[in-house]
């Protein structure tokens, strides 16, 4: 996993609650195999006004002016700025996947669904929970001033604004120490390997009947 | 001692190892598989080199891509039929248990899983799939994981993930005749609010739960996710045992009586304290109509799309999109299409219970299509043993092979711009069935009533 330090820049204000998974990558684009290239159909039944399928090529297809996404104020914005509970429902990772390949580090809401959290963490997407207070705050500068930037600092959990206001964020040591050396969760895990090894073996005589189902 | 909730005692007896703050390596009994959420993790696999911790904890099945019409040629789209080979091949290479698409025994993986035995009580179980939450009705640890964390059950059999927080949801008091288990879950949501449950898992408690069977609890479980819940639990009573006996995968003989004994353990000890409570009487609940883009709005079949002065953005862009006009009585929502299907109501008790409403009569002209999607290939068995299939062809519906179908789209099975449709799924966002399309969550006893008609109607008035 590539880890992730410090970044500054731009906001993308999107400004909706409940922002769910299936709005953030659709349906259509699951069928891929790949990890890859779902950036361009990020929000795609809210980006494009005609329907789209896995594999078309995006560039031909009519595109909605009226989205925030499609507003070349924000082109370079690595920081999405949603209300609460974005990423619910679906646990398709896609949606963290296509969020990274379009360019985004940093998702700041007021709050997140649990999985869309935890698959954050895995792919090095850093998901930072402010109070509805501050981030309406952040929607108000950023509808002000468009160019309004944003310095996130990981390890000082922080961010701070061109005014110098600063706004503390929560996160797991443990998340926060990944992230910030991009390990693998699975080698941190396998170094645990005897202690799954050993449980297996009381579980075994506890639970005999998870064993050898087939 | 320290008392316990359900849900600390399968937690507790699933820890490998937890560090100071919290973060817990978390033992995984079995893991379900399917086509979408796996070949990232499969390939992740084999790139690391790594190999796979116990395959014998595995059931892997196809069930977002399948066609649900006649599959005796395979599948048309190729990039469906892709991504359903590769399941085929990563269970081949990694010689796993798998219900392949013209096995029987296929189907929508929250139906399988509890329908071959393959959950049980107590045991932690994972799927790629935040609905896997459904398996919380036979007193499991049941919950949706994203495709790095299949990798990782993959490769380690493990979890890392911090506990959750308890809530239990306490629904006392009987259903009346045509509410359903889906009318409670779809009221708890309304109150609670999609990120109502979110941090914690749900235990489902009280005289109304208890008289429900395993398969009402499961629809009540799938939808915890609905209210923020990565997990939704319920208790072990004779019920679930009685369901659990003689099911394919689950123990015989003395290992059997060594795990009834073990699972008559799994209910939370009597005083215990739950972080939160919530408390419904079923006694009050009437048959609900979710008339937005999310689960949360929902509202009573008699009553009206809402029309508060000032509604929320939210709400507003709902309407739009749902174009209907505040104020508009459900039982006046007309409708083009009608999905009795999705793993929270494709269960033979939900067939059956559409089947006696739509018995003897017809769709109403207005329907271009109602369908019934049986969630296995056994369900479906069963229920043309029974006849179930007859009534519903003879009515008009369409009687389909098993999968997930219309409940997201991914095969043909889709709402054209702007139709909408009765479904007893568990999502009503924006496109969920279909780029335009307008879900309207329902019982199948509701959907089936509303194919009659044409439009909602009171199912109570019915029966
Ligand atoms: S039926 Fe619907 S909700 Fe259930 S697993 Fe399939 S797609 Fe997901």
């Amino acid at each position: 996993m590539k880890s992730f330090t410090k970044i500054e820049s731009t906001l993308l204000p999107l400004d909706r609650r409940n922002v769910d998974t299936d709005a953030i990558i659709p349906q259509q684009y699951l069928k891929s195999v790949k990890r890859t290239g779902f950036g361009v159909n990020l929000f795609d039944n809210w980006r494009y006004l005609d329907p789209g399928v896995l594999g078309q090529d995006h560039s031909q297809r009519r595109v909605n002016s009226d989205f925030v996404l499609n507003q070349a104020v924000y082109k370079d914005a690595k920081i999405l700025l949603a209300r609460d509970n974005f990423g619910c429902g679906s646990s398709r990772e896609h949606a963290v996947w296509s969020i990274l390949d379009f360019g985004f580090e940093v998702v700041i809401a007021s709050s997140f669904a649990d999985i869309f959290c935890s698959n954050s963490y895995k792919n090095g997407l850093l998901p930072i929970t402010l109070s509805a207070e501050e981030v309406d705050y952040l929607f108000k500068h950023v509808a002000k001033d468009p160019t309004f930037k944003c310095n996130v600092d990981l390890d000082a959990q922080i961010i701070l604004d061109e005014s110098d206001k600063t706004f503390s964020f929560e996160i797991d040591e443990f998340r926060k120490y990944c992230l910030l050396n991009g390990f693998d969760e699975i080698d941190l895990t396998l170094q645990h390997a005897d202690k799954i090894k050993a449980y297996e073996v009381r579980l075994r005589e506890v639970s005999p009947w998870i064993f050898d189902t087939y | 001692m320290k008392t316990k909730t359900l849900y600390d005692k399968v937690w507790q007896s699933h820890v490998v190892h937890e560090r100071d703050d919290g973060m817990t390596l978390l033992y995984i009994d079995r893991h379900l598989v399917h086509e979408v959420t796996s070949p990232q993790a499969f390939e992740g696999l084999r790139l690391a080199n790594r190999n796979l911790w116990r395959k014998d904890s595995i059931l892997a099945t196809a069930d977002h891509n399948v066609p649900t019409t006649d599959r005796s040629a395979g599948i048309v789209d190729p990039i469906s039929k892709m991504q359903v080979d590769t399941l085929d091949q990563n269970c081949k290479d990694f010689a796993l248990t798998q219900f392949p698409m013209l096995d029987v025994r296929q189907g929508i993986v929250h139906v399988i899983g509890p329908e071959q035995g393959a959950s049980l009580p107590g045991m932690t179980i994972v799927c790629g799939d935040s609905h896997t939450s459904t398996h919380g009705a036979l007193g499991a640890l049941a919950f949706g994981i994203g495709t790095s964390e299949v990798e990782h059950v993959l490769a380690t059999q493990c979890l890392l993930m911090k506990k959750s927080k308890n809530m239990l949801i306490k629904v006392d008091g009987n259903l009346s005749s045509g509410v359903t288990s889906k009318d409670i879950i779809l009221a708890i949501i309304g109150r609670l609010g999609t990120a109502g449950a979110t941090g914690y898992t749900a235990e489902y408690a009280g005289a109304a739960i208890r008289s429900l069977s395993v398969e009402g609890r499961m629809t009540m479980c799938n939808m915890s996710i609905e209210a923020g819940a990565r997990a939704g639990i319920i208790a072990v009573d004779d019920t679930t045992i009685e369901y659990v006996t003689n099911r394919p995968f689950a123990p015989k003989g003395a290992i059997w009586d060594q795990a009834v004994l073990q699972w008559r353990t799994l209910h939370s000890d009597e005083d215990v304290k739950f972080d939160v409570t919530v408390e419904l009487n079923a006694n009050l609940l009437k048959p609900q109509v979710t008339w937005g883009t999310s689960p949360e709005m929902v509202v009573d079949v008699d009553g009206v799309v809402p029309k508060d002065a000032h509604l929320s953005d939210d709400k507003q862009r709902a309407l739009q999109y749902m174009d209907l006009q505040p104020g508009t009585p459900i039982e006046q929502i007309y409708l083009d299409k009608v999905f009795i299907g999705s793993c929270t109501n494709s269960r033979i008790e939900d067939l059956r219970e559409a089947a006696k409403v739509i018995q003897g009569r017809k769709l109403a002209a207005n329907i271009k299509l109602a369908m019934v999607v049986p969630g296995s290939g056994l369900v479906k068995q069963e229920a043309e043993q029974e006849g179930l299939d007859k009534i519903f062809k003879t009515a008009g519906f369409e009687w389909r092979e098993p999968g997930c179908s219309m409940c997201l789209g991914m095969n043909a099975d889709q709402l054209e711009v702007g139709e909408r449709c009765a479904s007893t799924s568990n999502r009503n966002f924006e496109g969920r069935q279909g780029k335009g399309g307008r879900t309207h969550l329902v019982s199948p006893v509701m959907a089936a009533a509303a194919a009659v008609h044409g439009h909602f109607v009171d199912v109570r008035r019915y029966l």
